[in-house]
């Protein structure tokens, strides 16, 4: 007969092989998703292509020898497992565009941009929580409508014109993402919050006599927070893509900046690490999110 | 009261304390100091022979030493690190005599064996440099003979049209410094890199040229390139005097720029540049053979250039800061420009006449060739050119007048780049074309029918037309002739051909606008890049009117 | 708030209106270049005045609010529709559907999605009409714009799922397709409105930028992106504030149409 466990050490294993699954899946898909990017910019038209080839200076021989220079990219399984091998020495390839080590050029911006996205992001949701608790609190239709035409407003105003105003106002660029993202997450938060307060245990709780702060911490957000928390994972990759237009016009050297270059120059072995980096991000995100709101279900009940 | 000799003395000493105070302030005010201005893109390069994209030849010009340097105000070679030079009567040869006692950056000395080092290096195949490509001649090697250590004669294979012209884009590097690259023959020197966020260049203290008063050039400390894309950004930032110059300015911001503060704005002229459209003329080219007919057809062509109202096109898109264009040499460039020919004229009714000559028909608003096929095309244009994009909205426009539908297409240039030149799956482009090299010279790959860049239809195995024939001819006549005169007498006749034909539709030549702050003296903006600081090293700070901005 | 419906709806009716009879209220059309006064203040002749070649500003937000006022909504619906169906579903079904549906999405969220849309270009024919190739931006951009709220909407159904009144829907009978429409598709209608709401100027402000790739509205058809692309010369507009307009028109009907079309997330 089997000796049982205890369950302490069940849940320890438990967890600890949920955690190995979820952190395996996230490789498998980091995986996947450089190759795909790397398909992706291997099918687009203009891969070959190189503005120097418009140069009448250049020979014959040279016109031949740019055509050929990616001759090592067009099998690009072959491409993806050279790049995965040298990348696990630590060798993240060149970058086309800039001549430059991919390594070098991600370690310098990486933080620039993890600053601008970070920050516009926190300010962001910091926005939008405060203008959504507001709405529901006060329950005013004036506010109502303040709140929809601000978050309308800034949704319509173009990211690269939020981007010039900042530098306008000689705001830093963080502002501009804020102001990007803060729309979104109001949208979702002040409906969430609207549709946690309308559930009939709410009225009841007002009934009784509880404070609105009482309500929003024991009963609003416990209803809407696992939707927020998923919010939160999602809102990363829209502060990331808001950080593109923001990085340029604001001359931030992050990467945003170096992603919009990457692009324009079909600079493969760039854009595979950028996008390998962004889904790490991404699913980091996400899966954290995940997580907590498992938690958080596993705590209520 | 009398003036005794001591109060002389005193009064004198005082004068000249004064006088010594006023003339001192004056000399800073003409030394040291950082301008500032912006690159457009992230240079790709510091090695000057692998030069090839604009922010890396802003920073070749700035720190390279060349052997002989076009003036870009008078357009004639004067010597710098070459006193004086001579080329041989069959154009294969030239020998420098080197200027002495001039050094590195770094110290160590110039001499010709770092003129027949850069040569070497220039010259070797594996570098595909565009640089080096200019120089190809021929098969066979380029040799290099050191003379003395002043004196080196460089020998090419082939007669070089121009040879002496070329060594402009010659950046001589050290053949011995450990230092490599960095080691500069310029005004200034590279200092500091942030990648992505700016250049910080420094005065070179070893720089050999002097002023009249004997003084070390240049007279600034430093210069800081900021890496910005955005036109609207750069231009704030001027305004608020972040930056000195704009080197190469909108027509849109040029006049706003001009009311608030005309001194700052400068409309220097024509430029080199043109911005041009063509036709696909490939025979392989995947688009319907009816509508290659069209595009071969010179009168067809002819017709569309008569079609479109480039007075129109400079006013509107350009503010009156263009002029027509009228061939592939820009009026600005006075010794290349046929002064016979003249821009297209607008005359829609005799375009039409031109096409009714072809069999086309106008019926209910809209043309019809002779098999009945409605006329429409498309353009393919680069998305990031807002002058282009109007261009193409306004030809658009004005063929429409001619019953012609044309679709406006902007792609992302590398898309573009390879419909026009490699996969040939376009009907038309347009494009313009940013002209460095004065010399005609520069353009055989454009021009000879077997070249990669004959736009309208490259790499033929043997021209297509006479006229395309008579053009391979004419220009390998200028190539090789050694006198100036005959040289323009063929590439005369080669614009003459381009007006007949039409297979490049020459459209607008820029005007050379630009923006130099008031604290900056000695700038002189001109038409030859780079327009605002080719004169860097005489150019001074005013730092009251620079603080006070 | 019944006020402020009413007005909504009477901006929505005028804006609709007005933009229908466009052929009447502006003849001279979106395309004709008046090259004697571009970049034009107001006046008489013209409204809003002249664009960059010489347009009139007024008759192009008239065409270009038709494009946009029909399209960027279908856009959205679509995306809206994959978002339910993928995050939704998958939520409702949990345990392998889900984990797989969110790792999806995730993927999807990551890709580099500029390149598709460039290489659709090169697979449409050069010579597509403009209203063919804003259509098929506008289908384009509902199809790679669903994946942010499907992964909001998953977390909701899978909460939903292990809720009391769905069990007892369950317990009672319901089961599949019936209980997925009936019960759990109307709880995720915050999440469903907030994506579509989100979605309309999103996507109009996208298809302007497609324009660089070739996409988008080709010349002269104007569009609101496109017109919205008008202020990136933003430093002028103090001197030039008519330009602003087509911006104030989108914020305006947006807001018009979340006031008019909401109900509990407003009177909550």
């Amino acid at each position: 007969m089997l000796e049982r466990l205890p369950s302490a050490k069940m849940q320890t294993w438990k967890i600890t092989k949920r955690l190995t699954q979820k952190l395996a899946t996230i490789a498998a898909l980091v995986l996947i998703g450089g190759l795909l990017s790397a398909t992706l910019v291997r099918m687009a038209p203009g891969f070959d292509a190189d503005e120097r080839q418009l140069d009448p200076s250049l020979s014959a021989e040279s016109q031949l020898a740019l055509r050929q220079s990616r001759a090592g990219e067009h099998d690009i399984l072959r491409f993806y497992a050279n790049y995965l091998r040298n990348a696990l020495r630590g060798d993240l390839g060149t970058s086309h565009a800039l001549g430059q080590p991919v390594q070098s050029l991600l370690r310098e911006r990486w933080p620039v941009t993890l600053r601008v996205a970070g920050i516009g992001l926190l300010l962001a949701w910091i926005l939008a929580s405060t203008l959504a608790f507001i709405a529901c609190l006060w329950r005013l239709p004036a506010f109502e409508i303040f709140g929809t035409t601000i978050s309308g407003a800034f949704l319509c105003i173009p990211a690269a014109v939020l981007a010039l105003l900042s530098v306008i106002l000689n705001a830093p660029g963080y502002l501009a993402i804020a102001l990007i993202v803060f729309p979104k997450i109001y949208r979702y938060s002040r409906n969430l919050f609207a549709k946690a307060y309308a559930m009939p245990h709410i009225t009841a709780a007002r009934a009784r006599g509880l404070s609105e702060t009482r309500i929003l911490a024991c009963h609003v957000l416990p209803i809407a927070g696992p939707q927020m928390i998923a919010l939160a994972g999602i809102t990363v990759s829209v502060a990331l893509g808001a950080a593109i237009p923001v990085e340029a016009l604001c001359g931030l050297p992050g990467i945003g900046q170096l992603a919009w270059q990457a692009a324009l120059s079909r600079d493969l072995p760039l854009l595979v690490n950028l996008t390998v980096m962004v889904t790490l991000v991404t699913l980091l995100a996400n899966s954290g999110a995940d997580v907590m709101v498992y938690m958080l279900a596993r705590g209520e009940s | 009261m009398k003036i005794n000799k001591t109060d002389l003395t005193a009064i004198s000493r005082l004068l000249f304390c004064v006088a010594f105070l006023a003339l001192s302030s004056a000399a800073f005010a003409q030394s040291g100091g950082e301008l500032r201005f912006c690159l457009r893109a992230e240079p790709k390069t510091f090695d000057p022979l692998l030069v090839d994209d604009d922010s890396s030849l802003s920073i070749r010009y700035l720190t390279g030493g060349v052997l002989v340097r076009l003036n870009r105000h008078t357009q004639e070679l004067e010597p710098q690190l070459a006193e004086s030079w001579k080329l041989s009567k069959d154009g294969k040869q030239i020998i420098f005599k080197l200027r002495s006692g001039v050094a590195f950056s770094d110290g160590s000395p110039f001499s010709a064996d770092d003129v027949a080092f850069t040569m070497q290096r220039l010259m070797d195949p594996a570098l595909h440099s565009s640089t080096g490509d200019a120089f190809r001649s021929g098969s066979g090697a380029v040799t290099t003979k050191i003379m003395a250590p002043d004196q080196i004669a460089i020998t090419f294979p082939a007669p070089i049209a121009g040879l002496d012209r070329l060594f402009d884009q010659v950046a001589i590097m050290s053949a011995h410094s450990p230092k490599k690259e960095a080691a500069v023959l310029g005004p200034f020197m590279v200092g500091e890199y942030k990648a992505g966020s700016s250049l910080l260049l420094r005065r070179n203290p070893n720089y050999w040229k002097k002023d009249s008063q004997g003084r070390r050039l240049p007279y600034l400390d430093s210069i800081r390139l900021d890496i910005q894309s955005n036109r609207d950004v750069e231009m704030l930032r001027f305004k608020r005097g972040e930056l000195d110059l704009i080197n190469v300015i909108d027509s849109d911001y040029f006049d706003r720029l001009a009311a608030s503060s005309p001194g700052l704005a400068h409309d220097a002229g024509a430029s080199l540049d043109s911005d041009f459209m063509w036709f696909n003329e490939v025979a392989a080219a995947p688009i319907p053979e009816y509508k290659r007919a069209w595009f071969r057809s010179t009168n067809f062509r002819r017709a569309v250039s008569e079609a479109i109202n480039r007075d129109d096109l400079s006013r509107v898109v350009f503010n009156g800061h263009a002029q027509p264009a009228v061939g592939p040499v820009s009026p600005a460039n006075k010794f290349w420009f046929d002064s016979k020919l003249k821009a297209d004229p607008y005359r829609p009714d005799d375009a039409l006449k031109l096409l009714q000559a072809d069999g086309f028909r106008l019926q209910n608003g809209a043309l019809f060739d002779k098999a009945g096929n409605a006329v429409e095309f498309s353009i393919v244009t680069n998305a990031s050119s807002k002058p282009r994009e109007r261009m193409a909205v306004m030809v658009q426009e004005d063929l429409g007048k001619l019953g012609i539908k044309v679709n406006v297409v902007t792609l992302d240039f590398p898309s573009l780049i390879e419909r026009i030149s490699q996969k040939f799956n376009y009907e038309a482009a347009m494009l313009g074309f940013r002209n460095v090299d004065l010399d005609p010279n520069g353009q055989m790959n454009i021009w000879l029918s077997s070249a990669e860049d004959h736009a309208w239809n490259p790499q033929q195995k043997a021209p297509e037309t006479a006229w395309e024939a008579e053009i391979d001819r004419l220009m390998r006549a200028q190539a090789s002739a050694a006198d100036p005169k005959k040289r323009k007498e063929s590439f005369d006749r080669v614009q003459e051909i381009v007006a007949e034909q039409a297979p490049f539709i020459y459209l607008v030549n820029q005007n050379a606008l630009s923006a130099v702050s008031s604290a900056v003296q000695g700038a002189d903006p001109g038409i030859l890049s780079p327009q605002t600081f080719w004169n860097a090293e005489r150019i001074t700070l005013n730092p009251t009117t620079r603080a006070s901005r | 708030m019944t006020r402020a419906r009413k007005l909504a709806c009477v901006v929505v009716l005028v804006v609709c209106v007005t933009s229908a009879a466009a052929n009447w209220i502006a003849p001279s059309g979106y395309a004709k270049q008046f090259r004697e006064t571009p970049d034009a203040p107001p006046s008489h002749q013209h409204l809003l005045g002249t664009d960059e070649v010489g347009r009139d500003r007024f008759a192009r937000v008239l065409y270009g609010t038709r494009i946009s006022l029909l399209l960027a909504p279908a856009a959205a619906l679509v995306s809206t529709a994959l978002a339910a169906l993928v995050g939704g579903l998958a939520g409702y079904l949990g345990g392998f559907w889900l984990r797989l549906a969110r790792g999806f999405t995730d993927l999807f969220l990551s890709l580099p999605w500029l390149f598709l849309l460039i290489t659709v270009r090169a697979l449409l024919p050069l010579n597509v009409s403009p209203l063919t190739s804003v259509l098929i931006t506008f289908l384009i951009l509902g199809l790679l714009g669903w994946a942010a709220s499907a992964r909001v909407l998953s977390t909701s159904a899978d909460a939903l799922r292990n809720s009391d009144f769905i069990l007892q829907a369950r317990a009672s009978g319901l089961h599949g397709p019936r209980l997925f429409l009936i019960h759990v598709l109307p709880n995720l209608t915050p999440v469903l409105y907030a994506q579509f709401w989100i979605s309309i100027p999103v996507f109009i402000l996208s298809e302007a930028n497609l324009g660089i790739l070739g996409l988008g509205v080709a010349e002269p058809l104007p569009s609101w992106g496109s017109l919205l692309r008008e202020l990136e010369g933003l430093i002028s507009f103090r001197e030039e504030p008519w330009r602003l307009v087509p911006l104030l028109l989108l914020i305006v009907v947006m807001t018009s149409f979340q006031l008019l079309l909401s109900n509990e997330e407003v009177t909550a």
